[in-house]
């Protein structure tokens, strides 16, 4: 049962081939064997999984399913779910129950999903590994000593292992893209704004949005069906059509102007993950792509510009935790300076604080304008170069990592080792555009990503493109063996 | 902290020093451990070294896009939608009593 995609599992239900509680079990079942394996989840919940399977399974009885009613999903622990604890991998959020529950979860709630646990994460979402997790790291499927990516390692690792079918992530620097190419699956991450950010703990407001994990493109059009639209309690949100991202799947591709950006091909890539974009850009152009050389002449700049916005704006969004309200408040402070400040330095790990310093410096007087401000200026150049190249074509195609899945530990003392391993997908936030991350393959036994870019609210054409490719490859039906 | 100017063309390399830390440190509501210090020190400078790079760019003309779709503030009608859910919320606090979260005396 858990090699199926959603698709195959929504129709194994409809037939009656098993329920949803049966199905749910199964999984439970997987996830309790398997991770400990992977240290992918957080909080597992059995008890709330079997009741919405057997709601569904009702619901199923009276005819009024729909088709993602009773499959079984997890979110990454930064979506608020009420009654249930919500931690953003983080020691400040260790005793946080949500008392309420983010959009997204409602609307998969909605939708029938049932959820089997909260998933691992590098902590407020700040990492590239899963390493930075006050629940420890979590490891890749395809081999254990590696990394499964971040920040939205855990629900990688798990919906690469089949322990869940689909899970959620979210992606500010590329937290979806790059645990997708890390572990072998389709990793979506929407346009900003197209899906609703209320109860998703804020990283970098201007950067931050929710997407998901699914194990091919058809199931990750029905999942952003789901979650896509305006949300009027999202002040960010953009209140601009949803299409039926299933509807334009099968559009025939030919003629589809791909761009080819020079700058992603150059020194830093893995020549042999090179070699597999240029084998999928082969399979592409016999079904007709037409593929176009650009140029992103910014895209070197997109790393400084990133690790001045996102610190600064995650410096004010994490001044919230205070110690006073809700979270972690350090034992016996001595006056109120000591209480912020304890209560802060002793829950929030090194990667946060760094970050934190970061932001603050960045936005400090006397530095905004050298730093912040600039930045945000370099910030409108990097999307000019991308709207001057989808002038003339319909999707950019490139590497989504430099390289394959690294060793756990290998880059955990270097900090800015590790930021430079987002160059190709950093951009894409800065840019606001929509961005995928498909499996093409495998170097060394690992798995290996490529990046789909479209336009703003563009998906559509990202996952017509998506789908064709694996109509033509099975790469993303690979599993690892242990699992 | 040391200010700094920019010439057309120049790289300035920006030094974050222990004093620089120990600054942000108090902004952000953060203690530092003494091997703490030093090490943001190094870690912030190599940071900003990085950063320096834009400084490079030029950027005459170009506006700030703190938005990446370059949209505005959504409002809305001045009314009461929300529900006082107070007592839920504060089931959530380190301390609480009679609806007000406690912490250290402040006024002497």
């Amino acid at each position: 049962m858990h090699t199926k995609t959603i698709v195959e599992l929504a129709i194994g239900l409809a037939q009656g081939q098993f329920s949803s509680v049966e199905l749910t079990q199964h999984y439970l079942a997987r996830i309790e064997k398997y991770d400990p394996l992977l240290n992918s989840f957080i909080t597992i919940t059995p008890e709330h999984a079997l009741e919405q399977a057997k709601q569904a399974d009702q619901l199923r009885a009276k005819g009024q399913a729909h088709q993602l009613t009773g499959i079984p999903f997890a979110h990454k622990d930064i979506f608020c779910t009420k009654g249930i604890k919500t931690t953003c991998g983080s020691k400040m959020l260790d005793n946080f129950v949500a008392p309420y529950n983010a959009t997204v979860v409602d609307k998969c709630n909605a939708a029938g999903l049932v959820l089997a646990g909260k998933t691992n994460m590098d902590e407020f979402a700040m990492g590239s590994s899963a390493e930075n997790s006050y629940y420890g790291p979590t490891k890749n499927p395809w081999d254990l000593t590696t990394v499964p990516g971040g920040s939205s390692g855990g629900s990688a690792a798990a919906v690469a292992a089949r322990l869940i079918p689909a899970a959620t992530g979210t992606d500010t620097g590329g937290s979806i893209r790059q645990p997708a190419a890390l572990t072998g699956l389709t990793g979506l991450k929407p346009t900003y704004g197209r899906v609703s950010r209320y109860g998703m703990i804020a990283f970098a407001s201007s950067l931050d949005q929710g997407g998901f994990f699914t194990l091919s493109a058809e199931d990750a059009a029905l999942l952003l069906n789901v979650i896509a639209g305006f949300d009027e309690k999202d002040s960010t949100s953009i209140d601009t059509p949803v299409p039926n991202y299933a509807d334009s799947l099968n559009k025939p591709i030919k003629g589809i102007k791909i761009g080819i950006p020079k700058e992603y091909f150059a020194e830093g890539l893995d020549a042999k993950i090179a070699e597999k974009i240029k084998a999928a850009m082969q399979m592409l152009e016999k079904e007709g792509a037409i593929f176009i050389d650009i140029s992103l002449p910014t895209t070197s700049l997109a790393i400084p510009t990133y690790y001045v916005i996102a610190p600064a704006e995650c410096s004010s969004n994490l001044s919230r935790y205070d110690g006073v309200r809700f979270g972690y408040r350090a034992e016996n402070p001595k006056d109120l300076e000591d209480l912020y400040k304890r209560s802060r330095s002793e829950s929030f790990g090194e990667e946060v604080k760094r970050r934190i310093m970061i932001g603050t410096y960045a936005l400090s007087a006397g530095y905004y304008d050298a730093y912040y401000l600039k930045a945000q200026k370099v910030r409108r150049l990097i999307n000019n170069d991308f709207q001057n190249a989808f002038k003339k074509v319909d999707i950019i195609l490139g590497p989504t990592t430099p390289t394959t899945a690294f060793k756990l530990g290998e880059k955990a003392q270097d900090p800015v080792s590790m930021y430079l391993s987002d160059i190709y997908t950093i951009a894409v936030n800065l840019a606001g555009l929509p961005g995928m991350s498909i499996p093409i393959g495998f170097v060394n036994q690992l798995p290996v990503g490529m990046q789909l870019i479209g336009n703003h609210f563009c998906e559509q054409h990202m996952l017509n493109l998506a789908h064709h490719y694996q109509q033509l490859t099975d790469w993303h039906k690979q599993l690892p063996e242990k699992f | 902290m040391r200010a700094i100017s920019i010439a057309a063309g120049e790289i300035i390399k920006m030094a974050v020093n222990k004093q620089d830390v120990i600054n942000v440190a108090n902004l952000a509501r953060l203690t530092l451990s003494e091997t703490d210090i030093d090490k943001y020190a190094r870690n912030l400078s190599t940071i900003f070294e990085l950063a320096s790079q834009l400084n490079n760019i030029n950027t005459d003309n170009i506006e700030p896009m703190a938005h990446p779709l370059d949209v505005h503030q959504r409002l809305r009608e001045d009314i009461v939608t929300e529900t006082n859910q107070r007592d839920l919320f504060q089931q959530l606090a380190p301390l609480t009593e009679a609806g007000l979260y406690l912490v250290n005396k402040v006024v002497e």
